[in-house]
This record gives structure tokens, C-alpha cells and sequence, in this order.
């Protein structure tokens, strides 16, 4: 008897440790970016950091302007959104809806190895293929460019909208499709007119979370958008996103602890803050519409 | 646009509620739904048995019979609704105004709007009162604004919700109760017109209140349209209907006059699940 209320409480405690293991990582990273940033902001002041329109810490003249950063964050994501959010659904619909068994059986896991091919694959592909490819269509298109990573990372997180947004559809309830196809409506119609409205909370939130995806992505961008932080919103020009200015001062010979050094925490801790907003937003749509 | 004196929605119902009780319904009255030598599969598993009857127009029917016994199924081969679960058959023949519902040239949408359907539980869609009632309208492709909100008055009225819901159309059909979201679909499924209406267990989910008001309005609807519909509850069958099929393990095993049925059963199974003996 005492020996199994002994062995409860152990496997409590053990449990409770891996539930707050997450809780305690994430604080750290916060309270690590954080104390970084802190230095930094001692040096550059914020209006700068949000409102200057340059971005060149390692040249001699040093702005610290975090807007072209984010402006080719918000490039290169716009891009990929295009492609993955309609595709997507779409591709969702047509799982959920249309394909038959056997074809379903096939074509589920092919989606959900596009998501498990390591992002620096689709680096290189964007770089050594799509661009090529996208330079016969319009021979100005620099080797550099937003366009082909965008593209490529829009086929990125396709599958995660797809089953994201097939988990949303496949919540509707049966009896409200009953009732469209009740009311005379043909497939397409029961899925413009019933099925996406009603499931409209879930693929929202599925949404936003391919964005915080988008805006979080690191290896496509920092190999084939050109690491150059230009102020624009022109997809053929091109870019450094966040992400990728992150990776350009970790892989260089900047030493520890000077302000270069310290940039990529201020910029990681604007990158926090946007994919924290995104995944809170997408956290309250998903509870509204549950509740409904 | 050709198809709109569709949605007009006929006006004598104070007129001629329960008129047609003076018409007996003899042989010369030609049914609305002759089904005849009806069999149905879901894949290897028959679900239904050569079944063969005539539903009268404004009438009401009741198909009883204990849960399993095809009764349900059957209810939904009318406006072929089981045509959206995969790896179902039938043969057989449904004839809906000398028409065959199943024949290659049916369109199933046409068909699908003569006959109304309303389910068990109530699944009235996540818009609002109004959007829920002109929903079916507008599929039929009506867009004139003035029309649709006639029509969603009419049907409203015609369902007896209008009263309760007149100064909220405008809100979400969730918020009402279990009882008025049933009214609600009701009232859906009569603003396309239909002729026909099959009820699926209409009032099962609700409470006797609720399930008293549904009754009525099936009386009241009774004599515009032809209204089949299952129901466990025998004394519902008894209260509303006119005729009554009882059927068991995917046969019909009796079909007549609803007073016949419940007062002098041919059929020993039937007595047994009228008494309650058993199901």
C-alpha cells in the first residue's frame, strides 16, 4: 500500500517535470534574449531600431534600422503565403471531400513528406533550380532574389495548411452536410457555402500559424534571397528576412559580446514578438470559434 | 430568371387545413410515392427487403419499427440522400409523381428540392436566422433581396416561429433553443417549396414542450404537403399520422391505416412492438 502511493507520487513528480520542462525552456529563451537585447538597446535607441530605414551594423557607418529585415521578412512570407494558404485549402477540400479511399491512402503521406524534407534541401533547390527556372521566364531576375525562396517556401508549408485545415473541415459536423446536400446543393456548392464558412475558425487559425511558419523560416531564405537588407517590397529583388541575418553574424567572425554581436538578439526578440503575437491570435480565433 | 414562380409559397393554409379529410383516400387519389420491389445495400450488408408501398399526398406516415430495422434508411432512398455514402445500392423502383427518381436523367438536385428533409438532430447552419432560411433560395439561384425576405417570413410563419424570432433574424441560429432550431429547419427545408417533406425523428432530441409544438405543425402542414416521417414513439405515430408502415429487419412487415395499426394489428410482430413486447 505504501510502497504504491510511493510510486504514484514519483510518477507525478516526473510527469509535472516534463510538463513544466517547456514552460521553463521557453522562459529561458526569454529571459536570454532578453538580458542580450537589454545591451543592446543600451547603445542603439529603439526609436532607431524600429523607425530608421537602413540596416548595415557591419559597415562603418553603422545604422540599425530593423525595418528592411522586416520588410523582406514580410516579402519573402507574402509569397509563400499566396501559394500555400489557397493552395492548401484546396488541397484539404479535395482530401476531405473528393478523393476516393485508396487515392487519399496514397496521397496523405506523400503531402507529409513534402513537410519532412530538412528546409536546407529547399534552400538549395530554390537557389540551384527554381531560380534557373524562373530566370528563362524573366532573364532580369538576379541569382538573388525574394521571388524563388518565397515560392519554395510556400510549397513548404503547404502541407502544414493542408492537414491544419483538414482537421478544421473534418470537424464540421455530418448533420450540417446532411442538410446542405438536403437543401439541393451540388458538392461544390455544400463545400463554398457550408463546409469552409462553418470551418472558417479552424482554417483561420490554421492560417496564422503557416504565417508564424513563414515569418519563423530560416535555411531557404538564408541560402537564395541574397543576405542583402534592402527597404522594398519588389519580389525579384533581392533580400535578408530576420531569420536570415541571424545566421549571417552566427556563421561570421563576429566576436562575443559586441554590439554586431548583440544585433541578433534585438532581432530575435522582435522575431519572438511577431511569432508570439501570430500564434496568440491564431489561439484566440481557434477558442471563439469553438465555443460558437 | 424561369424558376421563380417555384418559390412562391402557397397562401391558403388557413383555408384548407384539414379540408382534404373530406377526400377519402381510395384508390381514385393518385399516390405521390409508389415504391415498388425496393431493395437496398450498404456494400455486401442488404439493408432493405423488397419493400413496396404507396404514400398518399397530404398525408402523414409514420415508419416505426425497432432502431436498425431499415426504417431510416429507407426514409432517406426518397430523396436520395444515401447517394453520398460510398459503396451503397439499391434496385428496385422509387416513382415520385410517375417519375423515377433513380433513373440516369434525374437530377438529384431538382429532385432534392421537392423533397425537404429534417433531421433528427437539428443542424441549422452557423449563419443567422435569415441566412439559415434564404439559404436554400439562393442555391436555387433567387437573389432579389424583397423575395428572400418574403419568403423567409412565409416560411417562418408557416413553421410557427416567426412570432419568436421576427425582431432577431439577424443574429445567430445557434443562439435559439434546441426546440425553435428544429422549427428553424423546418422552416428551411419549406423555403424551397418542396412537396414532399421527410422527417427523420423530428422531435426525439427534445423536450415534450418542444415535442408538442413539432406535432402541431405537423398536423398544419399536413395538408400542403406530403410528409413521411420515423418516429420511435408510438404514441407520436398514433397522434400524427394518418397512415403507418411498421417495419422490421429490413422488411415491411405491415403498412395501413394508422387507427388499424394501433387498434387491430394483422401482423403478430407488429402488435408485439406496438405493445411493446419487444424493440
Amino acid at each position: 500500500m505504501q510502497r504504491r502511493k510511493l510510486a504514484e507520487s514519483i510518477i507525478y513528480c516526473l510527469l509535472f517535470l516534463c510538463g513544466s520542462l517547456s514552460i521553463f525552456v521557453t522562459t529561458g529563451i526569454v529571459i536570454a534574449l532578453g538580458i542580450e537585447a537589454l545591451g543592446f538597446f543600451e547603445h542603439v535607441s529603439l526609436w532607431e531600431f524600429l523607425f530608421d530605414t537602413e540596416w548595415t551594423p557591419l559597415f562603418s557607418i553603422k545604422r540599425f534600422g530593423i525595418a528592411p529585415l522586416v520588410a523582406g521578412t514580410l516579402l519573402t512570407s507574402a509569397i509563400a503565403l499566396i501559394i500555400a494558404l489557397p493552395l492548401g485549402l484546396l488541397v484539404a477540400v479535395y482530401l476531405g471531400e473528393f478523393a476516393s479511399e485508396p487515392l487519399r491512402r496514397v496521397l496523405r503521406p506523400i503531402l507529409e513528406l513534402l513537410a519532412g524534407i530538412p528546409t536546407i534541401v529547399y534552400g538549395y533547390f530554390a537557389l540551384l533550380f527554381v531560380t534557373p527556372l524562373l530566370q528563362t521566364l524573366f532573364p532580369e531576375l538576379p541569382g538573388f532574389n525574394a521571388l524563388s525562396p518565397g515560392l519554395v517556401m510556400g510549397f513548404m508549408i503547404l502541407p502544414m495548411v493542408a492537414s491544419l485545415s483538414e482537421d478544421a473541415l473534418y470537424s464540421v459536423p455530418q448533420g450540417l452536410k446532411e442538410a446542405a446536400y438536403a437543401m439541393g446543393c451540388t458538392r461544390l456548392q455544400m463545400v463554398f457555402k457550408v463546409l469552409i464558412p462553418s470551418a472558417l475558425g479552424g482554417i483561420t487559425a490554421a492560417f496564422i500559424l503557416a504565417m508564424s511558419r513563414a515569418v519563423g523560416e530560416t535555411m531557404i531564405v538564408a541560402i537564395a534571397a541574397g543576405q542583402q537588407p534592402n527597404l522594398t517590397l519588389d519580389p525579384t529583388s533581392p533580400v535578408e528576412t530576420m531569420t536570415a541575418y541571424i545566421v549571417q553574424i552566427s556563421l561570421g567572425d563576429t566576436p562575443h559580446g559586441t554590439l554586431e554581436y548583440r544585433t541578433i538578439f534585438a532581432v530575435g526578440l522582435m522575431l519572438f514578438l511577431i511569432t508570439l503575437l501570430l500564434n496568440s491570435v491564431s489561439f484566440m480565433i481557434r477558442n471563439r470559434y469553438r465555443n460558437a | 430568371m424561369s424558376a421563380e414562380p417555384a418559390f412562391q409559397i402557397k397562401t391558403d393554409m388557413n383555408t384548407s387545413f384539414r379540408a382534404a379529410d373530406n377526400a377519402e383516400p381510395t384508390a381514385a387519389v393518385e399516390p405521390k410515392i409508389k415504391v415498388e420491389n425496393l431493395n437496398f445495400f450498404y456494400g455486401n450488408h442488404q439493408a432493405l427487403y423488397n419493400i413496396s408501398l404507396n404514400l398518399l399526398p397530404q398525408r402523414v406516415t409514420a415508419l416505426i419499427g425497432p432502431s436498425g430495422c431499415g426504417k431510416s434508411t429507407f426514409l432517406r432512398t426518397l430523396n436520395r440522400m444515401n447517394d453520398i455514402i460510398p459503396g451503397v445500392r439499391l434496385n428496385g423502383e422509387i416513382r415520385i409523381d410517375g417519375n423515377d427518381i433513380y433513373a440516369p436523367n434525374t437530377d438529384v438536385v431538382t429532385l432534392r428540392k421537392e423533397v425537404g428533409m429534417v433531421f433528427q438532430k437539428s443542424n441549422p447552419f452557423p449563419k443567422t436566422i435569415f441566412e439559415n432560411i434564404a439559404f436554400g433560395p439562393r442555391v436555387y439561384g433567387l437573389k432579389d433581396r424583397t423575395k428572400l425576405e418574403e419568403i423567409v417570413e412565409k416560411s417562418l410563419v408557416r413553421a410557427d416561429l416567426w412570432k419568436e424570432v421576427k425582431d432577431r433574424l439577424h443574429t445567430s441560429a445557434l443562439d435559439l433553443s434546441g426546440g425553435q432550431q428544429q422549427r428553424l429547419c423546418i422552416a428551411r427545408a419549406l423555403a424551397v417549396d418542396p412537396e414532399i417533406l421527410l422527417m427523420d425523428e423530428p422531435a426525439s432530441a427534445l423536450d415534450p414542450r418542444s415535442t408538442a409544438k413539432i406535432e402541431d405543425l405537423i398536423g398544419e402542414l399536413r395538408s400542403h404537403y406530403t410528409i413521411v416521417i420515423v418516429t420511435h414513439n408510438m404514441q407520436q405515430a398514433a397522434r400524427v399520422s394518418d397512415y403507418t408502415a411498421f417495419f422490421y429487419e429490413g422488411s415491411l412487415v405491415e403498412f395501413g391505416d394508422t387507427r388499424e395499426i394501433f387498434t387491430k394489428p394483422r401482423e403478430r410482430q407488429t402488435e408485439d412492438y406496438i405493445t411493446g413486447r419487444f424493440g
